[in-house]
């Protein structure tokens, strides 16, 4: 490293004006078949829903492949699949929604394959940085048994990243302090 | 003829994924529980992070420039409506490295500001300054294969916020970089060079060390100022490069 980066800054409150899109929470064409909606809420340490977060996410494709800048480890070729939403909350209670698929399991550096999961930032008003989390799911029981990240996770925590099963979807909830405080991840 | 031939970049852009990226030191960003700025206090976890070690997923990212249909005029914030917005007509200009000095290309930057008088055209700002008919505030362009960018567009000016008595925000325009990989993303804000609002404010001082809080002031410069049009401000990004290829540890 010959230089530092640039010092992160809030977000603030008006970053609806500049980054969300219509078609940003749609990692997939709604619709394509396997489409699933992963919905939460945001919740401070008081426990009310933060009613003006930015989330992001970002994953692989059913097969295990990225829509990447570069095709690294091989470009999905699932036509619509884009792997990256964006969802800018700016009113009301706080609840975001993204259109995704489930992704398929890929593996870490050492060759263990990890269970299906979604990479999260997470930023808002207050927040002078952005927080990292992952969603995996409550139906990959097995696969979330031997995911070697989850395995770095202490047991009893391992549930804040776990996202339920809900019709037509997940449900996936964040807390950014307290009690169930979620999990978050030095990337 | 010759005058049309594309020269060769001058720098090596990034051109391939690095399997993994550099660790930042602390205090490379603001903390974030940051008492000065009160709105951090139910906002930041109280665990500490768990470290991750970075996967394929963390090392690649989204190309969301056919996605956005990116055309040349939305870097151009002072032309998106039918007369020209108020104020200092200014273009903002730099380049996106990482930490290792190789430009990153095809990468989108966002930005988006206050209008000249300090006001954003958002339901949530209602302070008693003018919303400007012709100013949107908002802008975003891919960098080039020497990991340029510019951006035309009008000086912000500083607000008032509810954080403490007398509390002004200095002028700035947040920046939005989405980098190469999920690792390098990044959100800022660009300030002002010499801005008297710069000790009184909670977020720019956020950043600790002064020569990170140094980073995020653009310079002014007179060459890139274009005669009888727009004052020029300058201001180059660093976001996480490669980790050094590890070493094998002699035993």
């Amino acid at each position: 490293m010959i230089f530092q980066t640039t010092p992160s800054q809030t977000v603030g409150p008006y970053f609806a004006i500049g980054l969300p899109w219509a078609e940003g929470p749609h990692a997939v064409e709604p619709g394509m078949p396997g489409a699933i909606t992963i919905t939460g809420s945001v919740y401070d340490g008081a426990g009310a829903p933060i009613p003006d977060h930015l989330i992001e996410t970002w994953q692989a494709d059913p097969d295990g492949r990225y829509a990447d800048v570069h095709g690294y480890g091989g470009a999905s070729r699932l036509e619509g699949f884009r792997g990256f939403a964006r969802y800018g909350v700016e009113v009301g209670d706080g609840d975001y929604q993204i259109v995704t698929v489930k992704p398929g399991r890929v593996a870490e550096p050492g060759g263990r394959l990890q269970a299906p999961h979604i990479a999260v930032t997470l930023m808002a008003r207050g927040m002078l940085n952005r927080v990292v989390t992952r969603i995996y799911f409550g139906d990959e029981e097995e696969a979330n048994a031997e995911d070697p990240i989850l395995a770095l996770v202490p047991a009893e925590r391992r549930g804040t990243l776990i996202a339920t099963p809900e019709d037509g979807g997940y449900r996936f909830d964040i807390r950014l302090q307290g009690p169930g405080e979620t999990v978050f991840f030095d990337v | 003829m010759s005058t049309e031939e594309k020269t060769e970049p001058i720098y090596a852009p990034v051109v391939d994924t690095p399997t993994n990226y550099v660790r930042e030191p602390a205090g490379a960003h603001p903390p974030l529980d940051y008492p000065p700025y009160k709105s951090t206090a139910l906002r930041h976890p109280t665990q500490p992070l768990v470290y991750l070690p970075q996967t394929i997923t963390e090392v690649t990212g989204p190309a969301l420039g056919e996605t956005l249909a990116i055309a040349p005029g939305d870097a151009d914030l002072t032309r998106q409506h039918d007369g020209e917005p108020i104020g200092e007509r200014i273009t903002v200009s730099g380049r996106l490295f990482d930490t290792e000095g190789k430009p990153l290309r095809d990468t989108l930057v966002e930005v988006w500001q206050a209008n000249a008088c300090g006001r954003y055209r958002h339901r949530w700002d209602n302070w008693p300054a003018p919303l400007d008919p012709n100013f949107s505030g908002a802008g975003r362009c891919l960098t080039d294969d020497e990991g340029r960018y510019q951006f035309t567009t009008i000086k912000p000016g500083p607000y008032p916020w509810g954080n403490h008595y007398n509390a002004w925000r200095p002028a700035h325009i947040h920046f939005s970089l989405m980098g190469r990989a999920f690792t390098q993303r990044l959100v800022t804000q660009m300030y002002f060079p010499g801005d008297p609002f710069f000790a009184y404010d909670p977020i720019f001082n956020s950043v600790r060390d002064d020569a990170a809080r140094e980073r995020m002031v653009s310079r002014f410069s007179i060459h890139g100022t274009q005669p009888d049009w727009a004052a020029a401000y300058e201001f180059d990004i660093y976001l996480r490069g490669p980790a050094a290829t590890p070493f094998e540890e002699a035993h």
